[in-house]
């Protein structure tokens, strides 16, 4: 008896979270598209806002990161954007996109850290 | 996660810093350079001129109209009042070009300068432009016939001979209130063409510069590098 009370709560909580872990890689995909159309119109930081929310919502979101690390790039903020990127691609290895846009990144950033000898 | 992402190609301007802090300066004095290599052009002038003019459009520190300092001179004096061997003239390649070098640790002499100037920014350094000549291996298809006048095609590898001039040296930049070396970039460039193409040096050294340009300009003033990137839902 008790041992069947135990599992009717087990099957019931995971009833309970799989809508809300439904609702919240939603919201994640509602806030990088918002993301995406703040930056198409310049806004940057009101993107990187939003993009940031969906990686907290959705820390398995490797397009999130991706566009985390663009916004990042575009604010100068060169720690921040291997990090987003790095990680982008740990969730998703063979994305071609985020691949491409790394590999510019690393040069741009090669660039600015070439040091010259003083 | 996504099954179908959309993508979204979207221009990025990057902003990179400036890798000297140059905040304290209103004024830059591009002072002059050792130069040495190749008597057809003079390095001392044209890298002179070429920083001045573009410091003026690309950068906010007022740039400085002055005489092009005869370096060479000046490192030579200093070291006839040491009593030292006279120095190498003109300056054919780096061992002679090392002889000299002595110059930019002379504080003094900078502060000297700087107090003349109001105490600018000072860009100064050294300019190799040298001949070069170079035997590369070249491959290129050639179109061949056998007997039965069949068409095939056989990779062919030779030697070309290359000529061109090679572009080396330092940029450095002084304190004009104290005369010390604030950084200092070092670069080599070269540019090679055919053999029979008859390129003057001068565009040579021009096309070697435009080179070393963009990053010689960073070291004093933030860019923001153009590009596109891919954003993904």
């Amino acid at each position: 008896m008790r041992a069947r009370r135990f599992i009717a709560i087990i099957i019931l909580s995971l009833v309970a979270s799989a809508p809300l872990a439904a609702d919240e890689r939603e919201e994640a995909k509602n806030q990088v598209q918002f993301g995406i159309r703040v930056a198409q119109l310049g806004l940057w930081r009101e993107a990187l806002t939003h993009w940031e929310r969906a990686v907290k919502l959705d820390p398995t979101y490797a397009a999130a990161y991706n566009n985390l690390a663009i916004g990042y790039e575009q604010q100068g903020d060169f720690e921040k954007a291997r990090g987003a990127y790095e990680k982008a691609l740990e969730l998703n290895p063979n994305n071609t996109y985020i691949k491409q846009n790394y590999e510019l990144f690393k040069e741009i950033n090669d660039r600015t850290n070439k040091q010259d000898g003083h | 996660m996504a099954a179908c992402t959309s993508y979204y190609e979207i221009p990025i301007e990057t902003p990179i810093r400036a890798k000297l802090d140059v905040g304290a300066f209103q004024r830059v004095l591009v002072a002059g350079f050792l130069a040495g290599g190749t008597d057809d052009v003079d390095g001392n002038l044209e890298t002179t001129r070429l920083l001045r003019s573009q410091l003026r459009t690309k950068s906010e520190l007022r740039v400085i109209d002055a005489d092009v300092l005869p370096l060479m001179d000046v490192a030579a004096e200093g070291r006839k009042a040491d009593a030292g061997a006279p120095l190498p003239n003109p300056i054919k390649d780096d061992k002679d070009l090392d002889q000299y070098e002595h110059v930019f640790a002379d504080a003094e002499y900078w502060k000297k300068i700087g107090e003349e100037y109001q105490q600018p920014l000072i860009v100064t350094g050294t300019v190799m432009f040298t001949p070069q000549a170079r035997s590369q291996l070249q491959q290129r298809e050639q179109e061949v016939f056998d007997t039965l006048g069949r068409r095939r095609t056989v990779a062919e590898r030779r030697l070309v001979e290359r000529k061109g001039f090679g572009l080396s040296g330092r940029f450095i930049f002084i304190d004009g209130r104290t005369g010390a070396t604030l950084h200092s970039q070092t670069f080599i460039e070269q540019v090679l063409y055919d053999a029979n193409r008859q390129t003057p040096a001068l565009s040579s050294y021009f096309e070697l510069m435009d080179k070393l340009i963009p990053n010689f300009l960073a070291t004093l003033s933030s860019q923001k590098v153009k590009g596109t990137r891919i954003l993904l839902n």
